[in-house]
């Protein structure tokens, strides 16, 4: 009965053509993202073709500056490069966000996990860059882990300018986000499944990966591809940690920008980039959402 | 069942652990900027507010806050107002490819923001629109505009269907409903979003950057100054900035927390 007085209402103000009050609220973000969203996309696509003379941009259509980054080697390896540290950074991040999100999820009481996801959002708010300019104090060759390791007798150990000061970077930017995710899927996995799956006999860690990750399988990917997207985009942790020898693609696209005025040159590499992560994007959710064969 | 213990207590360690990731960069950049050495270590130098000293009475500190401030207000409130109206819709109205309208506000997150950079940069030169502070207004609203919609939307879920059509029953106009019962109810989750998109502008370094010329925000300060050299007066401004945005966050989310406990005394 409400419902259906509440259908009628909404359709006698909210259904046909939509009146001023609609399009009041309809039309903002529309306007919006066309002009400021869309609009520099497009134009990124469209300034690809463009040339450069005396450094300034003359509009045209031109395959040159395809041909002149996609027929180097440098470009490549920078490719390689991303996606390698970006696949790296996924798995990583992956596997040693599970375990934190399975106790959270299975393990704690919602009091505590609810204030631990309060905890998770804070740092995703705060500065990536002040937090990666700490990690290359910490990390240094004379910085504060190895000076810890100096008192035990070992090290000193050369973490920057490394993967792996890439990957503690990579870390920093996406752990907390994909602890987040992967809790908030396993915690909506029905408990009584697990239950079964321990009254029939089956032991702990067969549980988990026979019976829960299938379970939580949408969001685990989901979380993957977050920080795939994340580290694949990230310029501060391969050039702050890393060393940036050889660039990754956001540093080739920064370098190319910045010094030269190689704008259509850097659009290459960001159309690159973009087709490369709806690529990885759609694929990853085809998995997630392929059925379950039996 | 000890073995059952021995699991529940390996796992508690393992998540102090993964928090102590997580905050360390943040506690370590705290305790750095007091610390009178050049080059932070282990053991500490003796406590200090040499760095401190150092930005406040840099007059191009004062600038990029300046300029920061009124980036992140503007942007704050144009796309909270924005979000406002986004969520609304997709909460009201249903129309031939909403779908698609939701995905053009929900987008710009996932797109590197160092892709958006250079589309931005490139779009708003050829529009004669870069270089100004009120150009990192426009690209921060692009931005900022989906989380405001999320936090509001969130709200607005939570709000009786038949609110609204009540109040119209009772005469008062869809503008006048919007003002006295729908803006009110959503109003935690309003405050919440302007926190929240004030803190991810006060933060955003890599599209500033390309698009802000020489009006500098914070962030891209601190980015160029670590470009150089290292600079302990990162720590002290990267400490204003931690406790700036936490403060943010921390409002944001304390607020919708609270609208959980308040729905749950109304049902």
């Amino acid at each position: 009965m409400a419902d259906a007085a509440h259908g009628a209402g909404l359709a006698k103000k909210g259904g046909g053509r939509p009146d001023g009050y609609a399009l009041f609220f309809r039309l903002p973000m529309v306007f919006w993202q066309l002009a400021f969203f869309i609009g520099p996309l497009v134009f990124m696509i469209a300034m690809s073709f463009f040339l450069v003379k005396n450094y300034r941009m003359v509009e045209a259509f031109e395959f040159a500056n395809w041909a002149k980054m996609l027929g180097r080697g440098y470009f490549w390896d920078s490719f390689l490069l991303t996606l390698g540290m970006a696949t790296l950074s996924t798995l990583v991040v992956t596997a040693l966000a599970f375990p934190a999100s399975y106790a959270l999820a299975f393990k704690v009481s919602p009091t505590v996990r609810r204030w631990a996801i309060f905890f998770l959002i804070v740092p995703f708010f705060t500065s990536y860059l002040v937090r990666t300019f700490s990690w290359y104090v910490i990390l240094a060759e004379s910085g504060v882990i190895n000076a810890i390791l100096g008192f035990i007798g070992l090290g000193p150990y050369i973490m920057l300018n490394t993967k792996f000061g890439t990957i503690v970077g990579y870390m920093t930017l996406t752990l907390p986000l994909v602890v987040i995710l992967q809790t908030l899927s396993l915690a909506h996995v029905d408990r009584s499944l697990i239950e079964a799956a321990h009254n029939l006999g089956c032991g702990r860690l067969r549980t988990v990966f026979t019976v829960i990750v299938p379970l939580a399988k949408v969001g685990l990917i989901i979380g993957a591809v977050f920080c795939f997207i994340l580290s694949f985009g990230d310029f501060v942790s391969p050039y702050y940690l890393g060393g940036s020898k050889p660039p990754t693609l956001p540093i080739l696209i920064i370098d190319t920008t910045k010094s030269g005025q190689q704008w259509p040159r850097a659009a290459v590499v960001a159309i690159m980039m973009m087709i490369t992560l709806l690529t990885v994007a759609f694929t990853a959710i085809a998995l997630a959402y392929r059925r379950r064969v039996k | 069942m000890t073995d059952d213990r021995a699991v529940r207590w390996i796992l508690r360690v393992y998540l102090v652990l993964i928090f102590a990731f997580v905050f360390a960069p943040i506690l370590a950049s705290v305790v750095f900027s007091f610390n009178s050495q050049r080059f932070p270590t282990i053991p500490l130098g003796h406590f200090s507010l040499q760095w401190y000293d150092a930005i406040l009475n840099d007059p191009d500190v004062w600038a990029a806050v300046r300029t920061s401030a009124l980036v992140s207000v503007s942007t704050a409130v144009l796309a909270t107002f924005i979000g406002f109206c986004t969520a609304y819709t997709d909460y009201r109205y249903g129309f031939r490819f909403k779908g698609a309208y939701l995905a053009l506000a929900l987008l710009p997150p996932t797109i590197p923001l160092i892709i958006l950079a250079l589309a931005m940069l490139a779009w708003l030169s050829k529009i004669g629109a870069s270089g100004h502070v009120w150009s990192i207004i426009i690209a921060h609203t692009v931005l900022c505009a989906p989380f405001a919609m999320a936090v509001i939307r969130l709200r607005l879920q939570q709000m009786d269907r038949n609110l609204e059509p009540a109040a119209w029953n009772l005469g008062a106009s869809e503008w006048r409903t919007m003002g006295q019962v729908v803006i009110p109810f959503t109003k935690p989750a309003i405050i919440s979003a302007l926190c929240l998109t004030a803190a991810v502008s006060f933060d955003e370094f890599a599209v500033a950057w390309f698009i802000s010329g020489l009006n500098k925000t914070v962030p891209v300060m601190i980015l160029e100054i670590v470009t150089g050299n290292i600079d302990p007066q990162v720590n002290a401004i990267g400490t204003f900035v931690f406790i700036t945005s936490i403060t943010l966050v921390v409002i944001a989310q304390i607020l919708i927390m609270t609208r959980e406990d308040k729905s749950g005394a109304q049902t």
